[in-house]
């Protein structure tokens, strides 16, 4: 099977569902890049490259580029989506959701239930994640739990290239808002993809390693760091149940729940402050739904209460590293 | 508009060698960033002012350090502007402990509030609102200081500088919006995202008094600023001043910049705000050569004294990582 980059496989997604059904339209700053410019469109394809070589299919109709206004960016793109176009809008950066949250949490997640279900709302919204990309505070953040709390708002974090695809399709397909986000380390780490159309189903969290004595649960690229934990651990005999969600909301509780019944201890990754994120809200589902299956309290090994540091020695320090993951392993286990 | 080039007059030498050392500060200091982010010195990225100087160094011009600027993510040139220190700056872009921000910010971050610089700021359109904040303020004290916010053309387009405009006007607070045309938003040229004639011309719908500037014009972008000053000051009136700049660099450090020909740049590079600067100082004799070249000396021993600190500063101590998310807790 080929190998292709996260990045490929987003774009590939993009394309073919793009070639398939003229409703895609792809929205936001410099997705093609050049308009206006002195030496033509479509070369920059969004700053990570991402939507590399779809203006030139696609041409500005599908392929537009808007001012820096991401309100009106979301806006329109959730008031297109009701009318009968399936948008893909991107937010370069997550942190920049700030300016335009209201179009996401008050109006378009909201419309269906709103409208007493006439409505429907087919808008993805791509966006970019993560520190440790030395970008500061306002470009670095991973705020998936203020997603997950929104009702009518999915919440897709691919963990690897061909998941990014297939969530990707997923994601156009489905009739409702979808937040897809993109881990910023992770778009040049290759990965078999078939060239093909697939379809990888929300709220089925993929068991990466299988195991016995824990269950260690990680999301976007907090996955890639609990696995290395573990190939390191199995050497020491510690056997690890590595879980990837893939989709904070739905969210697969079935496969988690049965996880920890037969481990009996859990340690969670996650890339965000510790204060009502994911790594709190999978803790409350096993404590209210295994807890007699626990043989040890849950671990979260999440970010500190603080915004991302700029210095790299503060921001490794920051996010989830190995060492502290490895240590909360033992931790349940001892 | 009076002629500029008796603004170039009325200016005493100590001003105009001030001017003259802040802009060679800024394209010095940018250039030595660029070269330190090259060799891997500088984490993260950077957006360099280059070309730009005369629009923030003529907007700061008459400021003191009481009032006060927000500024955006292309601003190192800014915080030389306001009198920043370029050793603080140098240690903050680096990373480093000591650094204006205690290495926590980054080159979008840097703040210097004993300057009455608010911070650069990663959100484009993210200064405005702060800005008329600060026109607030001091409105209230009736302390008689100003507030100005830099923005780009691509920030002109957003909803919060439109917002933070029209609440300047309902307000009357001494706001100054400054819009920093340099053509482009990353990668996308203002021709095709400002959607009306011009920023000025849409600003001054806002019901403040608004002119453009070539911002390439030192004494021009000082004598707009003077009038602005003027309102600000007496009457707590806001205004917008647009400063028509060119950009000689990429977005960022390191963008190769396909969207824009060999031509266009040539033409945008032939634009040198410090060479026309040089000139106009020269021409009514005012400053020689000599002593123009000798404040670049000067200029470029006090930056390779910052980058030789910053490389040699230790980064932040872990232990700060949890400091200073609040005041108490
Ligand atoms: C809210 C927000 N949207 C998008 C970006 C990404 N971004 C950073 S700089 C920039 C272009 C800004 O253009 P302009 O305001 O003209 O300033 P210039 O870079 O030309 O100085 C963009 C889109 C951002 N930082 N914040
Ligand atoms: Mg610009």
């Amino acid at each position: 099977m080929p190998k292709k980059s996260y990045r490929q496989a987003i774009n590939e997604a993009i394309r073919g569902e793009m070639r398939r059904d003229p409703s895609v339209i792809v929205l936001g700053e410099d997705v093609a890049g050049g308009q206006g410019g002195t030496a033509g469109v479509g070369k920059v394809g969004n700053i990570f490259g991402v939507l590399a070589g779809l203006y030139d299919e696609f041409g500005p109709e599908r392929v537009i580029d808007t001012p820096i206004t991401e309100s009106a960016i979301i806006g329109a793109a959730g008031g297109a989506a009701m009318t009968g176009l399936r948008p893909i809008a991107e937010i370069m950066f997550a942190d920049f959701v700030g300016v335009c949250f209201d179009q996401i949490y008050n109006q378009a997640a909201k419309f269906r239930y709103m409208f007493g279900g006439k409505a429907k709302t087919p808008l993805v919204i791509r966006t970019t994640i993560g520190a440790g990309f030395r970008a500061g505070a306002q470009h670095s953040q991973t705020l998936h739990p203020l997603f997950t709390m929104v009702p009518g708002l999915k919440v897709v974090m691919p963990t690897n290239a061909y998941d990014a695809k297939g969530l990707m399709i997923e994601a156009i397909r489905d009739d409702d808002p979808v937040i897809y986000m993109e881990s910023k380390l992770l778009y040049d780490v290759e990965d078999e993809v078939p060239d093909e159309a697939y379809r990888v189903p929300f709220g089925e969290a993929n068991v990466v390693r299988q195991g016995k004595h824990v269950t260690v649960v990680g999301m976007g690229l907090m996955l890639a760091r609990a696995q290395a934990v573990a190939q390191e651990l199995a050497k020491a005999g510690i056997d690890c149940e590595v879980i990837d969600p893939r989709t904070t909301s739905p969210f697969d509780e079935e496969t988690l729940l049965e996880s920890v019944e037969k481990t009996g201890r859990l340690v969670i990754v996650d890339e965000s402050p510790p204060r009502c994120g994911l790594a709190a809200d999978i803790a409350s589902i096993v404590a209210e739904k295994a807890f007699k299956a626990l043989k040890a309290p849950i671990r979260k090994v999440t970010c500190p209460h603080t915004p991302v540091p700029f210095a790299p020695a503060l921001e490794d320090e920051y996010m989830p590293n190995p060492r502290r993951i490895e240590a909360a392993i033992r931790e349940v286990l001892a | 508009m009076a002629d500029a080039g008796a603004q170039t007059l009325q200016m005493s030498r100590d001003e105009l060698r001030r001017a003259y050392r802040r802009m060679k500060t800024i394209r010095l200091f940018e250039e030595r960033v660029e070269k330190e982010f090259a060799a891997g010195n500088i984490p993260g990225f950077a957006h360099v002012y280059i070309g730009q100087e005369a629009s923030g160094v003529g907007i700061c011009h008459d400021l003191t350090d009481e009032d006060y600027i927000g500024s955006t993510h292309r601003g190192h040139g800014h915080c030389i502007a306001k009198g920043c220190d370029v050793k603080g700056m140098m240690l903050e872009i680096m990373g480093k402990q000591g650094g204006l921000c205690n290495g926590k910010g980054g080159s979008m971050h840097i703040a210097d509030l004993s300057k009455g610089m608010l911070g650069a700021n990663a959100i484009v359109g993210g200064s405005p609102p702060i800005a008329v904040g600060a026109a607030l303020t001091a409105k209230t004290k009736k302390n008689g200081r100003v507030s100005v916010a830099f923005s780009g053309d691509g920030a002109s387009n957003q909803g919060t500088s439109f917002e933070a405009m029209n609440m300047a006007v309902v307000l009357n607070v001494p706001a100054i919006f400054v819009f920093e045309n340099n053509g482009y938003g990353e990668h996308t040229a203002a021709s095709y995202a400002v959607g009306a004639k011009s920023i000025a011309e849409r600003a001054a719908s806002f019901g403040l008094a608004a002119e453009s500037v070539d911002g390439s014009d030192f004494f021009a972008v000082v004598e707009a600023m003077r009038a602005a000053l003027e309102r600000g000051r007496t009457a707590c009136k806001p205004s917008v001043i647009e400063t028509r700049c060119v950009r000689h660099m990429g977005h960022f450090i390191g963008d190769p910049q396909p969207y824009r020909s060999a031509e266009e740049l040539a033409a945008a590079r032939a634009i040198d705000c410090i060479e026309n600067f040089r000139k106009r100082v020269r021409d009514v004799r005012l400053l020689d050569a000599a002593e123009l070249d000798g404040i670049d000396s000067e200029v470029s021993a006090e930056i390779e004294e910052a980058v030789q600190a910053a490389l040699a500063a230790p980064q932040p101590d872990i232990s700060a990582l949890e400091k200073d998310v609040y005041v108490r807790y």
